[in-house]
């Protein structure tokens, strides 16, 4: 598969997901009196910001790939 | 320095005790914000923040590069959607990096990357620079708040600096709820602007590594110099959704695009060029004026990443925790790669334990090659060999234990094992007998305590 053909696919991709996700998602959910395990510290998406940091700045400089969760950024010579 | 006394404190506060002990050592050594207050008004401020203290140790196999990292962060709650977070963290490096070189039949001399001196690796050895050292301390600060019921946004800075590397960087983020706050839309914005000045000045991408004690090693080092330093800046684009499934359900799903321009290149990096030639030496090193030639690698200026990322979080029936993640990147290098990162987290009452598991693979740039051919090299627009931009798979085991003294209080400790396998041509002649892909396995290990 050539890279052009490749971008074109993934944002198709994106799109319909996007969309799919929106239009689906006024069904989902809680009411604000169910959010207790939601609250919790260990149920946030990244619930440990520290470990999440050291982890990103290791592949960083190891790997070709950074950031999708949050930047991918500079901030570093190593890579 | 005001430590808090215990008779200081009223029973309602005793709870507290230990920690704001601890706490206000932490901030009388760096938060002259409490300088001025009583000692009963600091045990109250106190109370508003959070630290997290970890320390990250770094060992790859075979006394390559280790690193030790300690971070400090801080965060002062104002209200419950109100912060403001600072977090300053030190790096130090060690030990020895692939200079991008194959191995050989023959020992092979290189040049120190400052121009003073010189290295030496034996036949069959991986060619390691083993000046690599460095010291690396970042800071970074970020404040985020509400704007009102359905909006928030945040703001932030960081800056990092090395000896020969500094960066600086600004970033924000509005978010949108909808939905009951069940479904959060984000747009988020990063600039960084980075300057490189990289120890024996800005090779000149392609240009011959001068041969070290040869008699015009003076000439030849300053011919393939172009400066002292450049910069690079790096724009990042984030949209992201995140959406409450169920009472236990979390998912998020983000596009993000980012944009680098400038000095791309690893100024401490070479290509060997290899006699393609048929004879005694096929396969061998080509050699120029009876030394070896090597080239300094060159990359494009600008790079274009796209990346798409799914999370989803789930609290299952007994009471364990199932965090995946799967990310897609994409570049025009020709680079895209798969990332997935599992996490299960184990609830045993007052501790926990949590498996980690996480692949990565990636495809190489086209640029890419692990070695050049004499009937070729002079014809190439760009060229890297480091094996981070080469197809590559990394998998990191990892298991972390923690143990909760009370609500506001953790210790932990993680332990992970790092592997890194690169994959390519094979190679011809003389080098097919040579290691081209080292295998790379790295222990990591993190302490920390939050409270």
């Amino acid at each position: 598969m050539n890279s052009k053909l490749q971008k074109r696919s993934a944002l198709l991709l994106a799109g319909i997901l996007g969309t799919v996700l929106l239009s689906g998602c006024s069904g989902l959910g809680v009411k604000p009196w169910e959010r207790d395990v939601l609250a919790k510290k260990e149920m946030q998406l990244i619930s440990d910001p520290v470990e999440a940091g050291l982890d990103d700045h290791i592949y960083f400089s190891k790997e070709a790939t950074s950031g999708g969760r949050g930047f991918g950024g500079g901030g570093c010579g190593c890579n | 320095m005001a430590v808090t006394k215990s008779d200081d404190l009223n029973p309602k506060q005793a709870g507290v005790k230990k920690e704001a002990g601890l706490k206000t050592l932490l901030a009388s050594a760096g938060c002259a914000l409490l300088a001025g207050l009583p000692t009963q008004a600091q045990a109250a401020e106190l109370d508003n923040w959070d630290f997290d203290a970890a320390t990250l140790i770094y060992a790859e196999s075979d006394s390559r590069v280790s690193a030790a990292e300690p971070v400090i962060s801080a965060t002062r709650n104002f209200d419950s959607e109100t912060k403001l977070n600072l977090k300053l963290a030190l790096d130090t490096l060690t030990g020895a990096s692939p200079n991008g070189a194959t191995a050989s039949d023959q020992a092979q001399t290189f040049a120190r990357p400052s121009g003073n001196g010189r290295y030496t690796t034996e036949a069959g050895e991986q060619p390691l620079d083993d000046t690599f050292r460095d010291t690396r301390a970042a800071f970074s600060a970020n404040w985020s708040a509400p704007i009102n019921r359905d909006w928030a946004y945040s703001a932030g800075g960081y800056l990092s600096s090395e000896h020969d590397y500094q960066s600086l960087g600004v970033n924000g983020s509005v978010s949108r709820y909808l939905n009951q706050k069940n479904t959060t839309l984000t747009f988020g914005m990063n600039l960084s602007a980075d300057s490189i000045s990289p120890e024996g000045g800005l090779p000149v991408g392609l240009s011959r590594m001068a041969v070290p004690d040869s008699a015009s090693f003076d000439a030849d080092w300053s011919a393939s110099r172009d400066g002292s330093d450049d910069d690079k800046q790096v724009v990042d684009l984030l949209f992201g959704l995140t959406q409450v499934i169920d009472r236990k359900t979390l998912m998020q799903f983000n596009y993000s695009l980012s944009s680098s321009d400038g000095y791309l290149t690893d100024p401490y990096k070479i290509v060997s060029v290899i006699d393609d030639a048929s004879g005694a030496n096929y396969g061998g090193n080509y050699q120029q004026g009876g030394s070896n030639l090597y080239l300094y690698e060159k990359r494009p200026d600008s790079r274009l990443k796209h990346a798409l990322f799914w999370q989803g979080k789930r609290q299952l029936d007994n009471g364990d925790l199932l965090d995946l993640s799967y990310r897609y990147m994409f570049d025009d290098w020709g680079i895209n790669s798969h990332t997935l990162d599992l996490k299960y987290r184990w609830n045993l009452g007052k501790h926990y334990l949590e498996p980690q598991l996480r692949w990565y693979t990636q495809s190489a740039a086209d640029f890419y090659q692990r070695y050049v051919t004499a009937s070729a090299y002079q014809q190439l627009d760009e060229v890297s060999a480091d094996y981070r931009l080469g197809d590559l798979d990394t998998t990191t085991i990892g298991l972390r234990y923690g143990y909760r003294l009370n609500q506001d209080e953790e210790l932990y400790t993680r332990v992970a094992l790092y592997q890194q396998k690169s994959s390519g041509d094979s190679g011809f002649g003389k080098l097919k007998s040579q290691e081209l892909y080292p295998d790379t396995t790295a222990t990591m290990v993190t302490f920390g305590y939050r409270f």
